[in-house]
């Protein structure tokens, strides 16, 4: 296939490996080596402490004064280790592709340990499109610091100095005479040394990587295609039992009473029950679903009034203070200059993370040890949990994250690890949770539903002049304005997680927080402002664009490629522009869709994308980023939404909740613009942002329908079209 | 009620005792530790837990395993033989046709079954017949493209 190639995991990376070592142990097996330490940098130092200021509500970053990212075995073997996991968006290929060749050295020599709190350093979480733009110039930075002891050592074993030394292939080799060389692994064995390198070299420069931009295969194909990938719920232990866990009908529902005396009648059948957890558990997972079904448990009703039908209102309606965040010029006086207003607000319902793996755990609490296996996106906030939840201290925790299949900001919530490890401690066995689809929908931190209120003005040249804009309940990550207003305000009310009384149940991060919120509600607007302005949609972005060059470039291209014909106003063709910056990454997205006027049902038929990100590690593994978006993207376009009343959802797998198929496939474009001299920022979020405002503005170009409401179901585009 | 059920199992005889009406998935991951097959939905919605028995493509989150007695049931773990991977498996490796690979069994298990029906597919037929599996990572167009790519060698060839 193409240009790519494949590299097989190294050895090391053993995903079964059921008997975990220590850190110690680990790596006495790696064999004596070489440990590089690296102090702590401030770029990650920043990265903890925003995180753990905004996800973990101002808790104090870990005081760690120093991390260690990877070793060299004494066979030559690299060994990175990382807090971040896998769930789909490919740092197992990636991060190894970044460490080889900053420390020179085949691919295929360079293992990966993922997610094991006590193998890896500390990280917050694999979320925000951290891991290359944030982590990576750390991890960089871990081996070129370790090139550098690698050819002091060199210098001290070939006796010659360091400045005619080179390195390539694991080996440092004396530039005089290529055949006088050392092995790493001979420069380290027996050897365990910490030293640091009093200046801190450089990072390679982009026309310096060889590994690095090239498009590479996922290193974990093989295990994933053959079944022998594990999965948290693939783990087992002797004696293990498989707990369910009672639920209540409805999020507000408390329960009175519950009668376990038939449950407990059930051969094989443990009981647990505490205040706030009831479950039921037996070495087969079916029989304990079984005994659930014999538990009769009494709840009083939730109180909520809240049902998808007035949910608008009552968020539209909620008095708290927002949040200024951007804003230029005067309000008041872009009001005087406008002569041609637009204000309008925008909503979209719940959305569910909807992974394919559930939440699961398998917790063993020996004692005052507790090692748990978890399918998350922040191992490191699991083991804190945990340690509150068993009261333990925290080095007694230790949480291993296998394969995770897929996360999107819905594992970063670890109540199934709480659970399990509850469950084990009680029970003094091995206890795995695996959270059945109703649970996983019905514990999900949804997406927020959200509303968007946006007034806007053009003045007598058609340019615009006023905009301000207000986010309620989705956060104001993507929020940015982009284009050039003179007067403008963006503020914010309530944040992703919501404000006590604004959502039934918990809402959260979901793949770029916000972003699809605010991105639907700019671009449905600025094409509607286009239209006003008498312009095409591409012309009157690309106008208020001229001191944005980054998104004036992405669209510009996007124009050029999709063979762009300019129109004013509706044009009949189904054709929709949208634009979008998430994690320092700018998008373009065109789309053309087609809409039975009959049914109200919507075909997606061609979606473009052009991104920048800076320099891009793997332009495959990027792409297919991409790709992922665009198809994920169409079904919070167009299906997908949590229908709820009194606090109990009526979507809980499936059958009703609709997620894209093969069916729903348009023809999918995707083009990364080369900006290599600018650091990488975000893949695995941007291009999805967009996916909702563009689409909405092709719907109306192809019959006139304006959704204002995502998701735009057939019910929906016809009320729309009925109200012309 | 416990009854012996006896069937083949990638290839192997297997003789299990289990209440009849117990479904195959968990018989599969819990007393026979095939962890091929995954849970996504438990009502045949998602397709994560496929297998194939007697060659078709069955969901068994919804199979009692009474339903396999005297069959032949492969899982993933059963479809490459002496090491050498299924022309479907190859192709979903060069294609990347995979993310997080959780509902990759189900894919590769749904398509083995579809191309023995269809063994020179259209676009639109593959689509038509992985229509009821999902992937919510987005993998698809670059499924549809494996499959094609593996019919092809299949046709090639490269068929057992």
């Amino acid at each position: 296939m193409k240009t790519s190639t494949f590299t097989p995991l190294a050895p090391q990376f053993r995903p079964d490996d059921l008997c975990p070592p220590t850190r110690r142990a680990f790596l006495q097996r790696l064999g004596a080596g070489l440990m590089i330490w690296v102090a702590l940098d401030p770029l990650y130092a920043a990265e903890k402490g925003k995180g753990a200021a905004t996800k973990k509500g101002g808790r104090p970053p870990v005081p760690t004064d120093f991390n260690a990212f990877l070793s060299i075995g004494a066979d030559g073997q690299v060994t990175g280790f990382t807090g971040k996991i896998e769930m789909g968006q490919g740092p197992i290929t990636s991060l190894p592709q970044m460490l080889a060749d900053e420390l020179d050295v085949p691919l295929d020599r360079v293992a990966i340990v993922m997610g094991d709190t006590e193998l890896c350093p500390y990280d917050q979480g694999t979320w925000g499109s951290l891991t290359t733009r944030s982590f990576g110039p750390l991890w960089r930075a871990a081996a070129a610091e370790a090139r550098g002891v690698l050819l002091e050592l060199g210098a001290e074993f070939l006796k010659v100095p360091v400045a005619q030394l080179i390195t390539r292939d694991g080996l440092v080799i004396d530039s005089t005479d290529a055949a006088r060389s050392v092995a790493y692994g001979t420069l380290t064995r027996g050897k365990r040394i910490e030293r640091h390198l009093s200046v801190k070299p450089d990072l390679k420069k982009p026309a310096q990587f060889k590994i690095v931009g090239q498009p590479l295969l996922r290193r974990d194909s093989r295990e994933k295609v053959t079944g022998q990938a594990r999965y948290s719920g693939d783990i087992r232990l002797p004696g293990m039992l498989y707990a369910r866990v009672l639920r209540p009908p409805a999020h507000g529902a408390s329960l009175r009473q519950a009668d376990l005396t038939a449950a407990r009648a059930l051969p094989g059948v443990v009981v647990v029950e505490q205040s706030d957890l009831v479950a039921v558990l037996h070495e087969l997972p079916d029989a304990a679903e079984a005994a659930l079904e014999k538990v009769r448990a009494d709840y009083a009703p939730s109180p909520s009034p809240l049902d998808d039908r007035n949910l608008r209102d009552h968020l539209a309606k909620i008095e708290i203070a927002p949040r200024i965040g951007a804003h230029a010029g005067d309000l008041a006086r872009g009001k005087t200059l406008t002569g041609r207003r637009l204000d309008d607000s925008y909503y979209n319902a719940y959305v569910a993370h909807a992974a394919m793996e559930t939440h699961t755990a398998l917790a063993n609490v020996e004692g005052k040890k507790a090692t748990v296996w978890a399918s998350t996106q922040n191992p490191f906030g699991a083991r804190d949990e945990i340690a509150r939840a068993l009261d333990l201290p925290v080095p007694s925790v230790r949480v291993i994250t296998p394969f995770v299949g897929g996360g999107f900001g819905g594992k970063s919530f670890n109540l199934q690890a709480v659970e399990a490890a509850r469950l084990s401690q009680a029970t003094g066995r091995p206890v795995q949770v695996m959270w059945t689809r109703e649970e996983e929908f019905f514990n999900d931190t949804f997406r927020p539903a959200a509303v968007v209120n946006i007034q806007a003005g053009l003045d007598a040249g058609q340019r615009l002049v006023l905009w301000d804009y207000e986010v309620r309940f989705a956060g104001a990550r993507g929020s940015d304005l982009l284009y050039d207003v003179p007067h403008h305000q963006i503020s914010s009310v309530g944040d992703a997680s919501g404000a006590p009384s604004a959502h039934p149940f918990r809402t959260g991060a979901w793949r770029a927080p916000g972003c699809n919120t605010n991105a639907f509600a700019r671009e449905s607007h600025v094409s509607r402002l286009a239209e006003l302005a008498g312009a095409d949609p591409i012309e009157f972005r690309l106008r208020h664009l001229t001191t944005n060059p980054r998104a004036h470039r992405v669209l510009s291209e996007a124009a050029r490629i999709w063979g762009w014909q300019p129109a004013v106003g509706r044009s009949g063709r189904g054709l929709g522009v949208a634009i979008g910056l998430d994690t320092n990454t700018y998008v373009a997205t065109i789309a053309e869709v087609a809409v039975d006027q009959g049914t109200g049902r919507v075909t997606v038929k061609r979606v473009l994308c052009v991104q920048e990100m800076g320099l891009v590690i793997n332009p495959q593994g990027a792409k297919i980023q991409m790709e992922g978006c665009i198809t994920m993207g169409l079904g919070y376009a167009l299906t997908e939404e949590i229908r709820f009343k009194a606090g109990a959802l009526a979507d809980t797998n499936f059958d009703t909740y609709a997620l894209p198929r093969f069916s729903w496939l348009p023809k999918i474009e995707t083009v990364i613009l080369d900006a290599e001299d600018s650091p990488p920022q975000g893949g695995g979020e941007p291009a999805i942002i967009v996916m909702g405002g563009v689409l909405a503005n092709a719907v109306y170009d192809a019959c006139g329908a304006r959704l204002r409401e995502l998701p735009m179901t057939p019910a929906r585009v016809k009320q729309a079209l009925a109200a012309g | 009620m416990q009854k012996t059920v006896s069937f083949r199992l990638n290839g192997k005889p297997v003789q299990i005792q289990a209440e009849s009406q117990r479904s195959l998935l968990w018989v599969l991951r819990t007393d026979l530790a095939l962890t091929g097959p995954k849970y996504g939905c438990g009502i045949s919605e998602c397709g994560a837990c496929t297998v194939l028995i007697d060659g078709r493509a069955v969901r068994s989150c919804t199979t009692g395993i009474g339903a396999v007695e005297g069959k032949e049931v492969m899982t993933i773990e059963g479809l490459a033989r002496n090491g050498e991977l299924h022309p479907l498996q190859k192709a979903f490796m060069a294609h990347d046709a995979l993310q997080c690979g959780f509902c990759t069994p189900g894919m590769i298990l749904t398509a083995h079954s579809f191309l023995r029906t269809h063994p020179e597919p259209t676009r639109a037929e593959v689509i038509a017949g992985m229509d009821q599996n999902l992937c919510r990572c987005g993998a698809h167009v670059r499924i549809v493209e494996a499959i094609l790519e593996a019919a092809a060698a299949l046709k090639g060839g490269a068929a057992r």
